[in-house]
């Protein structure tokens, strides 16, 4: 038995790649100078590059912090003998201007804790980890909401609630005797109730226990503060409206269909401008003398039904995109109308169309800027009453440039998580 | 889609309405039909007893009133002594003006970015993705304002021209200026004898739709691609060409010059209109570049490889097999893109730019009080402007699409 072997029986160690087979050079040569085109082209947006950024970089990185006025920021650039420097310390003084707006500054905690309890609200819903009963919180958000922003009596928001309480007793109570009663009632009464009841109830129950903080008036409510208030809201709202518009347009009853085309198409075919418009000046006409609502409801309830048409096509998009068979083997299931939209077809629709509905997310966050055309003092609207300060007249790009951080980190962020939430709902395996 | 089959009963009973599938729909519509009935109506008799309070009447008589307001850029004649509709005529032709200008320089500029963010050169892809990132992100409103502040910051005023010790020049020959109230450039004077050279212009282009015909055709019969491209060119070009120099030169240029305080005569292209244009390309092209970005990579790797197996070069491999199934898909969103820049242009308030809305929707409906008629009248308008191009685009939309069997 010999111990002769004529095969290798360790294996070699590995030799390094040639050079410029790896590493940063093959990353270079592969994706900046694969040939000469490629190389001109990628000197010359080089050069060009370094002549943007050569102007812009320094300005930034020399940006001046302290001072109260541009003439201070001036004087100190040119101190510290610099060529040209932002001058960031508007951002220092006005930061929360730009946030709260005109919102009383020892407030500002409340709207603080909105916003923190905002994001415990939706997080069940973006989240699958968070437990579920967070869901109830979700519920009662939107009258907290009113509360902390708007403050005033807790007696509010506690009847508005009350008058889902009363709608679902209603429908118990009733339903026991007749089903379509019920429902009936369950609708109707609670309209009564908030209508006529809620009201000088709360009002009645605020002047024998008076609970409450400090009120806000709506003009007080300004700044970024009313473009995610609107926003938010508008994005809640917006989605089921959009749904119940799709599933209407795909009607079979006639009158229904016509009905949803009809607002559909006229919603999409006017400008938001005009709609905002009109909540500001003619519906004082359309409703009976002596109604005056909340310019900011107004405002909610057009930019609600702006992007629900636009929902509404979106998702009409994605029922579009359904093959028919889905349709078909919820019928051959036995399920009805509402059980199959809801068990089979919703849940399809919604998810081909996820890109696009936060997209018109996007859309109507960044249209809430408009309601600085309507006189309301939005975060725009404040860079122009800054810059009527004399001390900080002729600034433009500092706040601009704060602006616009401040809406694309929301919007960024907003289109990350659809992408997010399109790989997680990604069924098929390519 | 309901298929139960109900027991045939004789007699009717009122819950039938409800819980009969033969009837339920129609109760559902008579009761959607009476609700809307009666919302109009509630509406429209709140508006007759608010308006008989306020002492006013529903006309639009005004219209043919003295408007009493000057407009700085008009398309036809119009002065403070026209009517209020010659207004509206005028702001309506300055949107479709902007809508116009602002579609082709935002296809332009979406396609190129949706193309070149696609490019292997990493470096201008990343530039793309900055680019289209950045305007998707960022309201239109910011945009136009910081537009607005690089024309009035970033250039020189019309003294700035004057005198011996100039800090600013004319740029092309001393032929246009770029100013911060907007470029002054040299206008077309029709002479004598311009009636020819448009003739040869439009017989031109004729010819180049007929040429692209017959090439096409020619295609078709034998497979030999023609130059298509630089014929058409010198059909365009030489013709007018010819003609311009034969008939002694019948267009002339009338140049700006700097008389008073800033420039007289050539063509006023007003800073309003160029900011409202630049800011609405560059912000709906980056919505188009994410579409032509979509619509290049929802064709299938399998098409271009198979158009290279069958020895189609690269160039014609793009504009014979990869573009016309990408169009398919990106010509829908293009069309809303287009609708968006529209309604978008309604922005101009924001920079002083005399629109529909500007004129008729704020000086007439501030000076006449008539709030109700006018914004009737903007929103017809807008809907018909949105109507007209989506029609259009569709009939287009319609001759590109896949004939399915």
């Amino acid at each position: 038995m010999s111990n002769l072997s004529y095969v290798r029986t360790d294996m070699l160690p590995e030799q390094a790649p040639p050079a410029g087979q790896s590493g940063i050079a093959l990353w270079l040569r592969t994706n900046l100078f694969s040939g000469w085109v490629n190389s001109v082209v990628t000197v010359v947006v080089l050069v060009l590059l370094y002549k943007v950024l050569a102007d812009i970089l320094p300005w930034f990185w020399n940006g001046i912090w302290v001072g109260d006025s541009l003439t201070e920021c001036r004087a100190i650039r040119d101190e510290r003998g610099l060529e040209s420097a932002a001058c960031f310390s508007v951002i220092r003084e006005r930061w929360s201007q730009l946030l709260f707006g005109f919102y009383p500054k020892h407030l500002y905690w409340r709207a603080i804790l909105a916003l923190v309890l905002l994001f415990v609200a939706i997080s069940p819903i973006l989240f699958d980890r968070v437990p579920r009963k967070l869901f109830m919180f979700t519920a009662v958000y939107p009258f907290l909401l009113v509360f902390l922003i708007w403050g005033g009596s807790i007696w509010g928001p506690l009847m508005a609630m009350a008058g889902f309480g009363v709608g679902y007793l209603a429908y118990k109570v009733i339903a026991t005797q007749n089903a379509l009663l019920g429902l009936i009632a369950a609708f109707i009464l609670p309209v009564i109730w908030w209508i006529f009841i809620a009201g000088p109830l709360a009002g009645a129950i605020h002047s024998v226990v008076p609970i409450g903080w400090e009120a806000v008036e709506s003009k007080f409510i300004s700044g970024f503060m009313i473009s995610v208030i609107i926003g938010v809201s508008g994005i809640a709202l917006s989605l089921p409206l959009g749904i119940v518009l799709a599933l209407g347009r795909q009607s079979d009853m006639f009158i229904v269909r016509v009905m949803c085309i009809g607002f559909i198409e006229f919603v999409r075919g006017v400008p938001l401008i005009t709609l905002l418009f009109v909540a500001q000046l003619l519906l004082n006409y359309f409703l009976p003398k002596g109604t005056n609502f909340d310019i900011i409801v107004r405002v909610m309830i057009m930019v609600t039904l702006f992007s629900a048409a636009y929902m509404a096509e979106t998702i009409r998009g994605g029922l579009a995109a359904l093959p028919r068979g889905q349709y078909e083997a919820g019928d051959s299931l036995g399920l009805n109308y509402w059980q199959a939209q809801q068990l089979i077809i919703m849940p399809q629709a919604l998810k081909i169309s996820i890109p696009s509905i936060v997209g018109i997310f996007i859309g109507l966050f960044k249209d809430t800027t408009l309601v600085a055309f309507i006189s309301i003092s939005d975060i725009l609207a404040f860079t122009n009453l800054i810059r009527a300060n004399t001390a900080w007249n002729g600034i433009y790009w500092e706040l601009f440039i704060f602006v616009a951080f401040v809406f694309w980190i929301c919007c960024f962020s907003m289109s990350r998580y659809s992408m997010y939430l399109e790989r997680k709902l990604q069924t098929d395996h390519h | 889609m309901t298929t139960t089959t109900d027991p045939q009963t004789d007699s009717f009973h009122l819950s039938q309405l409800l819980y009969d599938s033969r009837y339920r729909s129609m109760t559902i519509q008579v009761v959607a039909l009476i609700g809307f009935v009666s919302l109009v109506a509630w509406l429209v008799s709140n508006t007759i007893v608010n308006l008989e309070a306020l002492g006013k009447n529903f006309s639009f008589g005004f219209l043919g009133q003295r408007s009493g307001y000057d407009i700085n850029q008009r398309l036809i004649s119009y002065s403070s002594d026209s009517n209020h509709f010659t207004a509206a005529a005028v702001g309506l032709l300055n949107t479709l003006l902007v809508a116009f200008l602002g579609c082709i320089l935002a296809t332009v500029i979406g396609v190129t970015a949706g193309v070149l963010r696609l490019s292997r050169n990493w470096i201008t892809a990343k530039i793309m993705t900055v680019y289209i990132e950045s305007f998707r992100n960022i309201p239109v409103l910011l945009w136009i304002l910081a537009f607005n502040a690089v024309m009035t910051e970033g250039f020189p005023s019309p003294r700035d021209f004057k005198g011996d010790n100039a800090t600013a020049s004319m740029l092309f020959n001393d032929s246009v200026a770029v100013t911060n109230r907007g470029i002054f450039a040299p206008l077309p004077i029709w002479e004598n004898g311009y009636q020819i050279v448009v003739i040869v212009f439009l017989l031109s282009i004729a010819a180049i739709w007929a040429f692209g015909r017959y090439a096409k055709k020619r295609q078709e019969l034998t497979g030999d691609i023609l130059p298509v491209f630089w014929i058409k060119l010198a059909i365009l070009v030489l013709p007018v060409l010819i003609a311009y120099f034969v008939l002694g030169r019948p267009i002339g240029l009338e140049y700006p010059e700097l008389k008073g305080f800033g420039f007289k005569g050539g063509l006023n292209i007003r800073r309003s209109l160029i900011v409202l244009w630049l800011a609405l390309s560059f912000y709906t092209g980056a919505f188009i570049a994410e579409n032509v970005r979509a619509g290049i990579l929802a064709i299938s790797k399998g098409q271009s490889e198979a158009a290279h197996a069958l020895g189609i070069n690269p160039k014609n491999t793009m504009s014979l097999v990869v573009l016309p199934q990408a169009l398919r898909v990106i010509i829908p969103p293009l069309i809303s893109q287009y609708l968006n820049l529209t309604k978008n242009s309604s922005l101009a308030i924001a920079v002083g730019y005399m629109d529909v809305r500007s004129t008729l929707g704020g000086i007439t409906l501030n000076q006449t009080g008539r709030e109700l008629e006018c914004m009737l009248l903007l929103m017809g308008i807008y809907l018909l402007i949105s109507l007209a191009i989506s029609g259009a685009m569709n009939v287009y939309n319609k001759s590109t699409q896949l004939a399915e069997r």
